[in-house]
């Protein structure tokens, strides 16, 4: 056994202090995943170096593409004296020599216990000549020892709104389009489908290509993705805003409303058939248009599908473990299918998930265990499997090793996946991408079953 | 005689380096060039090493926790880790090191698939996180009843005054199990380097010779340091021991376990594979117990057979010298069929090198076999020792980044100080046997190669773009951007998920590893065919 020492539920001790084996990360790589969706920019970490190797190496591992950004290289005498000389440094080297178009910095748990100021060093910095004309810097506050990865994402998606949107006197037939935290396969998806509603949009932050470039014999420092400046200074005049995942993208939404007064919605990331259903609709009505019949043929393609394999979704238990913006919606969708969520948690604090939670489970599945925040850990949900065992995990790449110990169907979902590719490539949103999850969780369970049945229990048609 | 690579295709390195360091900003471009060395394997110049990494530069390099935790702590299976701090540190440091452990049954400890934080929150970065990881350590023993516990300290909490030292003293005292921290606060060093030492001073202090009571009773018994068990070379060289008739009695820390540390004072060697991250404890244990050590290198066939006869010949057993003989003999003939196949594929061809402390030194020697040519290497975390040899320890310059860390202060055991083995160490060295040596990268490297340390991003997207060569070896964060270049990258922190690399069995595997890669189909498939067709005019597109 991987995890040997994992106990059930019943006899194990209850925890206050001591997290094992998180279901969640820091808000700094949450900060350099949304700035790396904006063109032109690289992501800069104001800390000591390992933060940002660390990150980066995570966010390789799981595109396995360049995932570039520089760091302050703090050293004691910057923890002891502040971080603004290494800042300055930072700045004028990465200008000179990386030459990005913006920089986008965060903070890590050492420059805020410190208590950098990020602003008013940026500040300094343009006052001091060490932007070059035409050059930008963002900056985000982002302390690991509050909320996760996500609030990390959120927070720097709502530094980009604050920094580069603008009001003008001209109105833009156009959607912003604030993502919450997808693959840059989920973003490619997003827009096609604004683009078969004949919605006019700006998409923030945009990863794709940008994390999941072809190869062709050359480096690009800055691919060819991201979104643009002009298309961020656009959203002050844009009619009004979707951000898909409260967690990701409200901060970014209300900043806009306050700076332009750009009213916005928030729904659902648009994975499952009833978060797509809520988003598509949300579209339609900010944009005034009617669901043009392709994307109603499109859901008709995934109910078939549902329709066709029901029965090897009926009352499976299933683990789930990710991210609140993303696990909510799948939650409800695994009760769509007639499956049963027994055991979910998320390390990413908030009120709302519980909240949530309990409205989309009370009725269907009462007997589900959640848990969210400090302690909300994946050896907590294996000590409920442990006690009350469930058919299915889905989850992030860590989740493999309960699932190989309790011989448990997996289907990966989330972040990270660092033993599997797929997920840059093709989406998990909209009605085209829950059908692909919908092969992905059958071909588990069938999978399974095709393994593990007496042989005179094998079928050939199913 | 020394080789001169003078190649007509390499362009001449001094002009070179001047057109990378062009884009610098005068200041850097003036430290980079230190850094930044044309090889002379006779007159060795002299290569900046070990000092802080410029602000705003693209590198390589981690930091002093990962140096502890995760390179020199990470692979003990027996004992909870619980990292100190917000919970990124601890989650990038979960599983990614590929440290393999085999505990001798399904009832034995292993922690190494867990990650243990106590995920500071606000108030505990307000108000203090100590009572945090009291409670955190009570659970911990509580739920797991482990050995004992070791408690690392992240960023924020050398900052706010947490003193996980007495945490640990305390908590001692309040369970009766081994429990120990360490300082090893990302921003202590330039580097990792930094956390290996605070690794090895704390394992050093609380850890090696505590258990007095177990008496080893084998014959030949040693220790094996700085060797990590990367995809399992940790495996293949226990083998080989066994064979020889060796006791392994400790590893720092490949396939290891707290508690064989605990009686590790009862050997009469330690070998050295990594110098960098472990050659404190080799010095602290000869200081104190009298155990000589020396360098050994198992990358490579030819080093690896060299290694282990020295090690024979150290024990000086007839039995064993006959045993160690036979096994090279065995495996040498396996290794020469493969090398035989893959070399006339790869000879030739061109590589650089840049990871780690001594893995870009301990490589070429399986490039050399397979007729590569090095042109470029360098560390990512060594000091001027590891490039040029001890001989320059002294002429070190001490800085205040290095002064941070403690040296301790280690007095001779009067009662298990083994004067036996200090004779016949002295005895050996009239027969020009070394001990304490360690020669560094560059007497190994050609003339007119190049000598580089902390590569940053830039150097290595112009040399690529300069040298044009066919494999580059590094880690995680260059993989995917020198492929995007068309070159293939092996990744020699984490061996690409393969491996093991270690020994014959090793080298075998590599040079197959080697071939595979630089022949693989997919790199002359780059370009679409119609690449190079003349564009076609007309269309019957409508739009
Ligand atoms: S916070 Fe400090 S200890 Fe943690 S990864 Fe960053 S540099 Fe290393
Ligand atoms: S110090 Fe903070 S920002 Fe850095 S890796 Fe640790 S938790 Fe993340």
């Amino acid at each position: 056994m991987l995890l040997r020492h994992t106990k059930k539920a019943s006899e194990a001790v209850d925890r206050k202090a001591l997290t094992i084996n998180p279901a969640k990360t820091c808000q700094p790589v949450g900060a350099m995943y949304a700035a790396l969706g904006v063109h032109g920019c690289l992501p800069h970490s104001h800390g000591s170096q390992g933060c940002c190797s660390y990150h980066r190496s995570v966010l390789t591992r799981h595109y396995k593409d360049p995932i570039m950004a520089s760091t302050s290289s703090f050293t004691e005498g910057s923890s002891v004296f502040g971080g603004q000389a290494n800042l300055l440094t930072s700045l004028s080297n990465i200008f000179s020599i990386y030459e990005p178009d913006i920089v986008a910095i965060h903070s890590t748990c050492l420059s805020e216990t410190i208590g950098d100021d990020l602003k008013q060093i940026s500040e300094k910095a343009l006052a001091d000549g060490k932007i070059p004309e035409g050059k930008f810097v963002v900056q985000a506050a982002t302390p690991s020892y509050v909320g996760s990865h996500v609030t990390g994402y959120a927070n720097m998606v709502t530094a980009f709104v604050d920094k580069f949107a603008f009001k003008t006197d001209e109105k833009r037939r156009q959607v912003n389009l604030i993502s919450g935290w997808v693959e840059p396969s989920d973003m490619t998806e997003l827009k096609r489908i604004m683009k078969v509603m004949k919605v006019p949009y700006v998409l923030l932050p945009d990863t794709s290509d940008v994390v999941n470039t072809p190869l062709t014999g050359k480096f690009k420092m800055y691919p060819t993705g991201g979104t643009t400046i002009a298309q961020m200074a656009s959203m002050g005049d844009s009619i009004g805003t979707i951000g898909t995942g409260a967690f990701c993208t409200k901060d970014a939404a209300i900043a806009l409303e306050n700076k332009c007064k750009v009213p916005f919605k928030i729904t659902d990331v648009p994975v499952g058939l009833r978060a797509t259903d809520r988003f598509i609709q949300a579209v339609a009505k900010m944009a005034k248009v009617s669901v043009p019949d392709e994307i109603t043929k499109e859901r008709g393609v995934l109910v078939d599908a549902i329709a066709d394999m029901q029965q090897y979704f009926h009352n499976k238990k299933v683990a789930v473990y990710g991210d609140p913006d993303t696990i909510t919606p799948l939650v409800e969708f695994l009760l769509d299918l007639g499956m049963k969520p027994t055991a979910i948690v998320s390390g990413t604090p908030g009120k709302a998930f519980m909240k949530n939670m309990e409205t989309i489970l009370s009725e269907k599945c009462p007997e589900a265990k959640y848990l969210n925040g400090p302690t909300a850990d994946m050896y907590r949900m294996h000590t409920w499997i442990k006690e009350n065992p469930v058919d299915l995990i889905i989850g992030n790449t860590y989740g493999k090793y309960i699932a190989r110990d309790e011989n448990i169907p997996f289907v990966r979902f989330g972040f990270p996946i660092i033993d599997r590719i797929g997920h840059s490539y093709f989406p998990t949103v909209g009605y085209m991408g829950t059908l692909r999850l919908v092969e992905k969780i059958l071909n588990a369970l069938m999978d399974y079953q095709d393994a593990n049945c007496p042989e005179e229990k094998f079928e050939l048609v199913m | 005689m020394t080789k001169n690579l003078k190649n007509k295709n390499l362009p001449d390195p001094i002009a070179m380096r001047e057109e990378i360091m062009k884009k610098y900003p005068r200041k850097v471009a003036k430290k980079r060039t230190s850094a930044f060395v044309v090889n002379d394997p006779v007159e060795i110049p002299e290569v900046q090493a070990n000092v802080r990494t410029i602000p705003g530069i693209i590198t390589q390099r981690g930091c002093t926790y990962a140096g502890c935790k995760g390179v020199v702590l990470g692979p003990t299976r027996d004992v909870v880790n619980i990292v100190h701090g917000p919970i990124g540190c601890s989650f990038y440091a979960w599983l990614t090191r590929r440290n393999q452990t085999a505990p001798p049954t399904e009832n034995d400890v292993n922690y190494i698939p867990y990650a243990f934080s106590t995920d500071m929150q606000d108030e505990n970065i307000v108000f203090g996180g100590e009572k945090k990881l009291k409670e955190a350590i009570r659970e911990a023993y509580n739920e797991f009843k482990p050995h004992s516990i070791a408690i690392f300290s992240t960023c924020p909490v050398g900052l706010i005054g947490d003193d996980v030292h007495s945490v640990a003293r305390d908590m001692k005292a309040e369970l009766g199990i081994n429990i120990f921290g360490f300082s090893c606060e990302g921003y202590r060093g330039v580097s990792q380097s930094a956390g290996h030492h605070i690794a090895n001073n704390g394992v050093f202090k609380h850890v090696v010779g505590i258990n007095q009571e177990k008496k080893l009773t084998t014959k030949f018994r040693m220790n094996m340091m700085g060797e990590y068990n990367i995809g399992g070379d940790a495996f293949v060289l226990e083998e080989y021991f066994e064979e020889m008739g060796i006791d392994l009695v400790a590893s720092f820390s490949g396939n290891s376990t707290i508690e064989s540390y605990e009686y590790s004072d009862q050997v009469d060697l330690n070998i050295v594979m990594c110098h960098r991250s472990i050659n404190y404890i080799a010095e602290m244990m000869e200081k104190k117990y009298g155990i000589p050590w020396f360098k050994v290198n198992f990358i490579g066939a030819d080093a690896t057979a060299k290694s282990l006869r020295k090690m024979a010949q150290f024990y000086g057993d007839a039995g064993m010298i006959k045993a160690t003989e036979a096994l090279i003999e065995r495996e040498m003939a396996k290794v020469k069929a493969v090398i035989d196949e893959v070399k006339p594929k790869v000879e030739g061809k061109t590589v650089m090198m840049f990871v780690g402390g001594s893995r870009a030194h301990h490589y070429q020697e399986l490039f050399k076999e397979m007729g590569m040519k090095v042109v470029a290497a360098g560390y990512e975390f060594a000091h001027r020792d590891d490039y040029e040899g001890r001989r320059v320890i002294p002429n070190i310059k001490i800085d205040a980044d290095t002064r941070n860390i403690e040296d301790l202060v280690v007095d001779k055991d009067e009662k298990l100080y083994r004067p036996d083995l200090q004779e016949k160490k002295a005895a050996l060295e009239k027969q020009n046997f070394e001990f304490e040596d360690y020669v560094g990268m560059m007497p190994d490297m050609d003339k007119n190669t190049l000598v580089i340390d902390d590569i940053s991003h830039h150097e290595s997207e112009k040399l690529i773009e300069l040298y044009k060569p066919d494999l580059f070896c590094a880690g995680i964060k260059e993989k995917y951007v020198v492929q995007k270049s068309g070159i293939p990258l092996k990744q020699l922190h984490s061996y690409d998920y393969g491996g093991p690399y270690a020994g014959f069995e090793g080298a075998i595997n590599f040079y197959k590893e080697i071939d595979r890669m630089i022949n693989a189909s997919v790199w002359k498939l780059i370009d679409a065919p119609w690449k190079l067709e003349p564009e076609i005019v007309g269309s019957v597109v409508t739009d």
